[in-house]
C-alpha cells in the first residue's frame, strides 16, 4: 500500500516539526523578541522550508511550511509573513532564484525575516498599471552603478523600507519586455523620496516613490541586463499566492466577521439576508477547501497559475462580504470614525472598523492584478486561449504610444 | 504506513480514472450515446455488467465481503466524476448512488446480501422510490406507506426506476420509517416510465397497490440507512456534476480555440476569454466541495458529513448548470442544435440541480447548521460610530 511517495512527505513533516518545536523551546515566543525567535528559525532552516540549506530553507516541499507556521502560531508567536509580507513573501522567492551572490543573498535573507530590514516592490508607474511592462522608468549604467530616474506608485511600505525591487528600463530602443532590467536598490539614499499617498479611507497604506539620480550597484542587479521581466514574473506570480493564500480556520476570517456581526444583530435577520450570508459562507468555505487542495497537490517549487484563481476569487469574496456587511449594518452603514490620515495604522489593524474595511475592500480587486488581468492570465496561461491581437509586443517601447 | 491526507489522489485513483476513461471513449462515445437515450431502458445492460464486473467501478465503497471493491467514498466520488463526464448511461444514481450506499447502511442479512452483491457485479438493478426531490428528511423522505410488508403509495418521478429489477422503498410505518425491496415485476406493482428531461437519466412514477415487499430495516435502522443513501448519493451526485463541468470547460475551450469570426479565434476575445476563466474558477470550486463531501463520508474527522454533503449540493448544483448554460452560449447557434451534444449536458445540468435537493434547500440546511446555531456572543468586528 505505501509507496516512497506517500511515505517520504510524512516523514519530512515530523522532522521539520521536530526542528520547530526544538526552536520554540530554546526561544519561547512569549518571552523573547521577535528578532531572536525569526532569526533563530532562519537559521534553522525554518524560515522557507523549501529554500536551499543556508539560505533559510531544508530544500524540502513548500507545503511543509504550514506545519512552522503552526507551530509557531499555536506557541503565541506571530507570522513571519505579516512582519515583512513583501519581502517574505514576494522578495525572497525572486532573490534566491535570480541572485548570483549567495553571500549576498543570504545577508538580505535573515533581516528580512526577522523585520530588521524591509522590502517594498517598485513596479507600478502612474503610466504603467496593468501594463506593467511598459514602465518608463530609466536606469543608465554608469561604471559598477547604475543611475535611476523616474517615479513608482502604489508602494507599500516603502517609507520604512530598507530595500526595494525595482525594475527599470535599460533600453528604451528594444520592445518592451526586452528592455527591462530588474535591481535590489538601497532605499536609504538621497535620491530616493518617499511620499504617503492617501487612498479612500483616509488612510496611507501606499506611497509614491520618486527617483532622481538614484544608484544602485550592478551587484545588486538580479538576472541578465535586459532579462528584468522574466524576473519580475517570478516576484508576481509569489504575490498572487500570497494574496490569495493565506487561509485558516472555517468560518475565520472576513467571512468570521460577517458571521460576528450577524450574531450580534438579530434584530436586523431577515430571511433575505439569511439566505445572502449562507451564500458567503458557503462561497467562503468552498475558497478554503480549494486553497488547502492547492497546497495539497502543489508540487515543490515555484507556484503555478493556480495562485491566480485564488487571488481572484479572494478579492471578490472580500468585496461582496464587506458590502453584505454594510448592508446589515442598516443606519451605522452612514458612520465612519476618523478621516485623518494616520501612517501607523493599516487595513490589517484589528481596530479598523467594518466601514473601514468595505472601503478598503474595494482595492483588493485592483491590487496586485486586476481582477481583469488575472481573467486573463486564467483564459491565456490555464486554458491556452489565444491573446489579443497587441499592437506593442514587437515595437521599440519608444516608439509605443503612452498616456 | 502514512495516512492519506485530504486531497491526496492515489494511485489506484488515477488508473481507476484513466481505465473509466478509456471505456467511456472506446464503448461509450457520443454515438453510443445517441442510439441508447432512444432504446426503451435508455442503457445497455451488457455494458452495464462490464462496469460491474469488469471494471468493479459500481460497488467501490462496498466492503470486500459482501462482493464490493472495499475502497472508499472518495474512489466512487471518482468514478462518478469520469462516468459524468461522458454521460455514461445506466442507473449510476438509482444502483450506485442511492440503492447501494443504503443496502451497505442496512442491517446484514440474506435478502440484503444477495441484492448487493448483484447490484455491485451489474446483474441486477435498483432503484430508490422515495422524494428524491428534496434533502433528507426522515418524515418526507417517504411517498409510501407500510403494513407489515404491504406497500402502498405513490412516487415519482424516480431515477432510473423504470428499468429497475428491484424496487428499494423508503415507506412509512407505524412505528416510524421503513426501508423495503419489492420486484419491479411483482403483482401491485406499476411502474410507468415517463417522458424525461434529462434524455440520458430516464424518469418513471411509481405506485405500489399493497405490493409484498421484504422489509430490510425498520425504525432507526431504517432511518440510517436512507441517510446514508442520501449523503452518499449527494457526494456522488456532486461529484458528477464536477464531471460534467470539466468536460463542458474543455469542450468550450476547444471550440473558443478553433471557431473563427472577425478573422480571429473567438477565445482570443476577453468576452469570451473571461467568461471561459469564471468557468474554470467554478469547475476548481466544486471539486473541492465535492471532494471534500466524500472525504468527509469516508472518515468523520475531517468534517460533519452532513455540512459537507450540503456545501458540495449547494455548490456544484450551481456550478454545473452555470457552466452548461455557458456552454450553450459560448457556442452559440450550433450550441442551440440538437445536433450538438451540449443540449444532452445541459439538461443533465439541470435534472442534476433539481435531484437530491436543488442549490436553495441545501443553501437552507447550511444556515440551520452555521447561522442559526451562532453563539450571541460570537465576536463582531468594530463598527465606526461616528
Amino acid at each position: 500500500m505505501s509507496s516512497p511517495t506517500t511515505t517520504r512527505p510524512a516523514s519530512d513533516a515530523a522532522r521539520v516539526a521536530e526542528a520547530a518545536r526544538a526552536v520554540l523551546d530554546a526561544h519561547d515566543p512569549r518571552s523573547v523578541p521577535r528578532e531572536e525567535l525569526f532569526g533563530a528559525l532562519y537559521d534553522a532552516g525554518l524560515a522557507w522550508v523549501h529554500h536551499p540549506e543556508g539560505l533559510g530553507g531544508l530544500g524540502l516541499s513548500r507545503g511543509l511550511q504550514a506545519v512552522v507556521d503552526q507551530l509557531v502560531t499555536d506557541a503565541g508567536g506571530p507570522r513571519m509573513f505579516a512582519v515583512n509580507p513583501i519581502g517574505y513573501g514576494m522578495g525572497a522567492p525572486t532573490v534566491v532564484e535570480y541572485g548570483a551572490d549567495r553571500e549576498q543573498v543570504a545577508a538580505w535573507l535573515r533581516p528580512m525575516v526577522t523585520g530588521e530590514e524591509i522590502w517594498c516592490q517598485l513596479f507600478s508607474e502612474p503610466g504603467a498599471g496593468s501594463d506593467v511592462a511598459g514602465l518608463a522608468t530609466s536606469a543608465v549604467r554608469d561604471g559598477d552603478e547604475w543611475v535611476v530616474n523616474g517615479q513608482k506608485v502604489w508602494t507599500t511600505l516603502a517609507h520604512v523600507a530598507r530595500w526595494g525591487m525595482l525594475v527599470a528600463r535599460t533600453d528604451p530602443e528594444r520592445p518592451k519586455h526586452r528592455g527591462l532590467t530588474y535591481f535590489v536598490i538601497d532605499m536609504d539614499q538621497p535620491g530616493v523620496d518617499v511620499r504617503p499617498l492617501r487612498q479612500m479611507t483616509g488612510q496611507a497604506e501606499f506611497n509614491e516613490v520618486h527617483l532622481h539620480d538614484a544608484r544602485v550597484l550592478d551587484a545588486h542587479r538580479l538576472g541578465e541586463v535586459g532579462a528584468g521581466w522574466k524576473v519580475a514574473i517570478t516576484t508576481l506570480m509569489n504575490e498572487r499566492t500570497a494574496i490569495g493564500g493565506v487561509t485558516g480556520r472555517r468560518g475565520s476570517g472576513v467571512i468570521g466577521e460577517a458571521l460576528g456581526l450577524w450574531a450580534a444583530h438579530p434584530d436586523r435577520h431577515t430571511p433575505v439576508l439569511r439566505d445572502r450570508l449562507a451564500a458567503l459562507w458557503t462561497r467562503a468555505e468552498t475558497h478554503r477547501l480549494t486553497l488547502a487542495r492547492a497546497r495539497r497537490t502543489a508540487s515543490a517549487g515555484q507556484p503555478g497559475p493556480e495562485g491566480s484563481v485564488s487571488k481572484l476569487v479572494g478579492a471578490e469574496l472580500n468585496q461582496d462580504v464587506y458590502e453584505f456587511c454594510m448592508e446589515l449594518l442598516g443606519p451605522d452603514a452612514l458612520l465612519y470614525d476618523d478621516w485623518t490620515m494616520d501612517r501607523s495604522r493599516v487595513h490589517t489593524d484589528p481596530n479598523s472598523t467594518v466601514q473601514q474595511r468595505f472601503l478598503r475592500s474595494r482595492a483588493n480587486t485592483i491590487e496586485g492584478g486586476t481582477s481583469e488581468v488575472m481573467r486573463n492570465i486564467l483564459g491565456e496561461r490555464v486554458l491556452g486561449l489565444p491573446g489579443e491581437p497587441r499592437s506593442d509586443s514587437d515595437r521599440p517601447w519608444k516608439e509605443v504610444p503612452r498616456g | 504506513m502514512a495516512e492519506p491526507v485530504e486531497f491526496d489522489v492515489t494511485e489506484e485513483q488515477r488508473a481507476l480514472r484513466d481505465a473509466l476513461r478509456r471505456f467511456a471513449e472506446r464503448q461509450h462515445d457520443e454515438a453510443t450515446l445517441r442510439r441508447l437515450v432512444d432504446t426503451p431502458d435508455g442503457f445497455d445492460r451488457a455494458l452495464w455488467a462490464r462496469l460491474g464486473s469488469e471494471l468493479g467501478a459500481l460497488s467501490l465503497a462496498v466492503p470486500e465481503d459482501l462482493g464490493g471493491a472495499g475502497g472508499t467514498c472518495v474512489d466512487q466520488a471518482v468514478a462518478a466524476e469520469e462516468l459524468g463526464a461522458a454521460l455514461v448511461t445506466g442507473p449510476l444514481l438509482g444502483t450506485v448512488g442511492l440503492a447501494v450506499p443504503a443496502l451497505v447502511a442496512a442491517p446484514g442479512g440474506a435478502e440484503r446480501d444477495a441484492l448487493l452483491a448483484a447490484l455491485a457485479d451489474g446483474t441486477r438493478t435498483a432503484a430508490l422510490v422515495a422524494r428524491l426531490t428534496a434533502p433528507y428528511d426522515g418524515a418526507s423522505a417517504a411517498g409510501v406507506t407500510a403494513d407489515g410488508d404491504r406497500l402502498t403509495g405513490a412516487a415519482g418521478p424516480v431515477p432510473d426506476a423504470g428499468s429497475a429489477d428491484v424496487l428499494l422503498v423508503a415507506a412509512a410505518g407505524p412505528d416510524g420509517p421503513v426501508l423495503a425491496a419489492v420486484a419491479a415485476d411483482a403483482e401491485g406493482v406499476t411502474v410507468q416510465r415517463c417522458g424525461s428531461l434529462d434524455l440520458t437519466r430516464p424518469v418513471a412514477r411509481v405506485r405500489l397497490d399493497g405490493a409484498c415487499g421484504t422489509v430490510l430495516a425498520t425504525g432507526e435502522d431504517a432511518d440510517r440507512a436512507l441517510r446514508h443513501a442520501w449523503r452518499v448519493g449527494g457526494a456522488l451526485l456532486a461529484a458528477e456534476q464536477v464531471g460534467v463541468a470539466q468536460r463542458l470547460l474543455d469542450l468550450t475551450v476547444a471550440y473558443a480555440k478553433e471557431r473563427l469570426q472577425f478573422g480571429r479565434p473567438i477565445g482570443s476575445f476577453q468576452a469570451v476569454k473571461h467568461r471561459c476563466a469564471d468557468m474554470l474558477v467554478a469547475v476548481e470550486q466544486a471539486r473541492s466541495a465535492a471532494l471534500h463531501a466524500a472525504w468527509a463520508i469516508d472518515d468523520p474527522r475531517v468534517d460533519d458529513a452532513d455540512l459537507a454533503v450540503a456545501v458540495a449540493q449547494a455548490t456544484c448544483s450551481q456550478t454545473a448548470y452555470r457552466v452548461a448554460a455557458d456552454t450553450v452560449q459560448l457556442h452559440g447557434g450550433i450550441g442551440f442544435t440538437w445536433e450538438h451534444v451540449a443540449h444532452l449536458y445541459y439538461k443533465r445540468a439541470v435534472a442534476d440541480a433539481a435531484l437530491l435537493g436543488s442549490a436553495e434547500t441545501y443553501r437552507e440546511r447550511i444556515a440551520a447548521a452555521v447561522l442559526d446555531t451562532l453563539a450571541e456572543d460570537t465576536a463582531p468586528p468594530r463598527v465606526a460610530t461616528g
